[in-house]
């Protein structure tokens, strides 16, 4: 990746990270956040991470997001617009705290960089075959707890959703 | 290439939007978004040091993240979806007890 192409990269995913939080509209949001999804997905392809690349079109950007969407075609758009601040004070001072936030990162940032030599990462680093081989033998054991989670989590919405509905069945 | 120090900036700047968008919205949703996109630029961090030492073990890392933030927004959701029925809102200000 040359330079300029990475920063038309970074400058259409601050856009969009920004899309996401100012838009007025959740939908919007939603699309702002596909869009910076994909953008970071290349990011991922650009840094020899082919396979996690794919994996976060996948599953960011074809799961999460329609999940997303999804939820916020059932509520209807006019709950999830914000009618009133109940907080006057907030606004400014969230602003300012992420101010402050951001220049203590960049602080220890710049005083910890430059001192990186030129990446060693080889182009086909992140393919399938590279990247299948240490997930599958050495980190084999947190490989299948994640499994173990995606089915909690799966009982859990399924829980949720149906509790939900045999209270209003009963009442 | 890129040098590292680079991306390593770029994704500190992301995650302090989604950090401020946490802070700003009171949108539950769009609340979740923003954790969505601070965990992505966690990812796009280890993706880059991962390039940065030749090492591999950045990159399953970023996979069981990708995970957990999966299993993350299905409960998250259905919890929002619950609350709505319950409360007919998403704005998080209303919804500050924890009974039922």
């Amino acid at each position: 990746m040359n330079p300029i192409s990475f920063f038309i990269l970074a400058l259409l995913a601050l856009i969009t990270a920004l899309g996401v939080i100012l838009s007025k509209n959740a939908i919007y949001s939603a699309l702002s956040l596909l869009a910076h999804f994909l953008i970071i997905a290349l990011m991922y392809f650009a840094l020899s991470a082919q396979f996690l690349g794919i994996v976060q079109v996948i599953v960011y950007a074809g799961a999460i997001v329609v999940l997303f969407l999804f939820v916020i075609m059932l509520i209807g758009g006019e709950i999830t617009l914000e009618t009133h601040e109940s907080r006057p004070y907030a606004r400014t001072a969230a602003v300012i705290l992420g101010a402050i936030f951001l220049v203590g990162l960049l602080y220890v940032l710049a005083k910890n960089l430059g001192g990186f030599p030129e990446p060693m990462g080889a182009p086909d680093a992140g393919s399938v075959q590279a990247v299948g081989g240490p997930l599958y033998t050495t980190y084999l054991l947190p490989f299948e707890l994640a499994s173990v989670l995606l089915l909690a989590g799966m009982l859990g919405g399924i829980v949720l959703a149906l509790r939900e509905r045999k209270r209003r069945s009963s009442t | 290439m890129i040098p590292t120090s680079y991306i390593l900036l770029l994704s500190a700047i992301i995650f302090t939007i989604g950090a401020v968008g946490v802070l700003v919205r009171r949108n539950a949703l769009i609340i979740f978004m923003s954790i969505e996109m601070m965990l992505n630029s966690v990812n796009l961090t280890l993706v880059a040091l991962a390039n940065q030492w030749g090492n591999l073990t950045g990159q399953i890392f970023v996979f069981i993240v990708i995970a957990v933030a999966a299993v993350e927004v299905a409960v998250g959701l259905a919890i929002i979806m619950a609350i709505v029925r319950h409360q007919d809102t998403t704005n998080i200000d209303e919804v500050h007890l924890l009974k039922g």
